[in-house]
């Protein structure tokens, strides 16, 4: 195919999609309007089952079968990762040096926001069906608050911090226990990911029946996920070295 | 409060053309961990909150980072 030609087929499909959007553009709701079909449905569903976030709802409740489907493609992909990035033939594990040492400033920063991060990752899991967030965005924190000790440390310090073994377990644990929970809606109430625990009082901590234990699956899952999908692009600059570059 | 989204999504053109243009890969990944920060605000400001909590991990901390060892490694192989 010439130059010439792909730049027509491109401008054609840019065209096509750009009348497309400006149909769909039109038929649209006006921004900030009162009518909200979706909500209508979602909010007293949400209600029902004692869960005060609805979102908390929508995601583990009435579509939890896609959470589930996302939670798969996420260890998926961490799977691809650990595939692609591992040390090839070539290459060897061998420890670089990491000479590089923080600023002071930045070391306090870390040393002091550590435990604070993982405090409010934590308490963003446990709260996940009562307000804002839950096991993924709880869990990804956690991941996250982890490597701040590699900012105020070094790499040797965060090794310490997270034994691999631990958190490679955790994701295929979380993963299995969300799976489990479906399979005991099906026992329960005869349909996949069934609420079957009691909703509790609305804005408990133990309400909205099977969330809780959904969001800790998920947050242990997307944590140690995190952890393990970091790791590999730690492990490629701390530790693999080409063959022909042996430290002599 | 349609002002403030106005002004939210102005700073999120502007965040964006920032990583677009910034040349070197290292620079963009702080420009693009403002740019994660900006559209975390402007999720808080379309009341979705949810969707802020994962922008601002995500997009500020996990994507850099990874940008960040990434571009480490490239070099050390040079």
């Amino acid at each position: 195919m010439s130059r010439r030609v792909r730049w027509w087929v491109l401008g054609v499909g840019l065209a096509g999609v750009g009348v497309a959007l400006l149909l769909a553009f039109l038929h649209l709701p006006a921004f900030g309007s009162s009518f909200h079909p979706y909500r209508d449905l979602a909010v007293p569903a949400s209600v029902r089952h004692g869960t005060a976030n609805v979102i908390a709802s929508l995601t583990f409740d009435q579509r939890g079968y896609d959470t589930l489907g996302e939670e798969t493609i996420f260890f998926g992909s961490i799977l691809a990762v650990v595939a692609l990035l591992r040390p090839s033939e070539e290459e060897r594990l061998v420890r670089q040096p990491d000479s590089t040492t923080p600023l002071q400033a930045t070391r306090l920063f870390g040393y002091l926001l550590l435990p604070v991060t993982i405090l409010v990752a934590l308490n963003i899991v446990a709260h996940g069906a009562l307000t804002p967030g839950g096991g993924f965005q709880g869990g990804i924190m956690l991941a996250t608050g982890i490597h701040l000790m590699y900012v105020a440390g070094r790499f040797r310090s965060l090794e310490k911090l997270r034994p691999m073994v631990v958190f490679e377990t955790g994701e295929a644990a979380g993963t299995a226990v969300f799976a489990a929970l479906g399979f005991a809606g099906t026992a329960g109430a005869g349909y996949f990911l069934a609420n079957v625990l009691p909703f509790g009082t609305f804005g408990q901590l133990l309400s909205a029946g099977t969330i809780p234990l959904l969001n800790v699956a998920v947050g242990i899952a997307v944590g140690s996920g995190g952890v393990v999908l970091l790791a590999q692009f730690f492990q490629q600059v701390f530790l693999v070295t080409g063959d022909e570059e042996k430290p002599s | 409060m349609t002002v403030l989204v106005g002004i939210a999504l102005t700073l999120v053109l502007a965040g964006a053309a920032a990583v677009v243009f910034t040349d070197d890969p290292q620079r963009q990944a702080i420009t693009m961990s403002v740019y994660g920060v900006v559209m975390t605000v402007l999720f808080v400001l379309l009341a979705a909150p949810d969707v802020a909590l994962s922008q601002v991990v995500v997009g500020t901390a996990i994507v850099p980072l990874m940008v960040m060892l990434t571009i480490r490694k490239i070099r050390d192989d040079r």
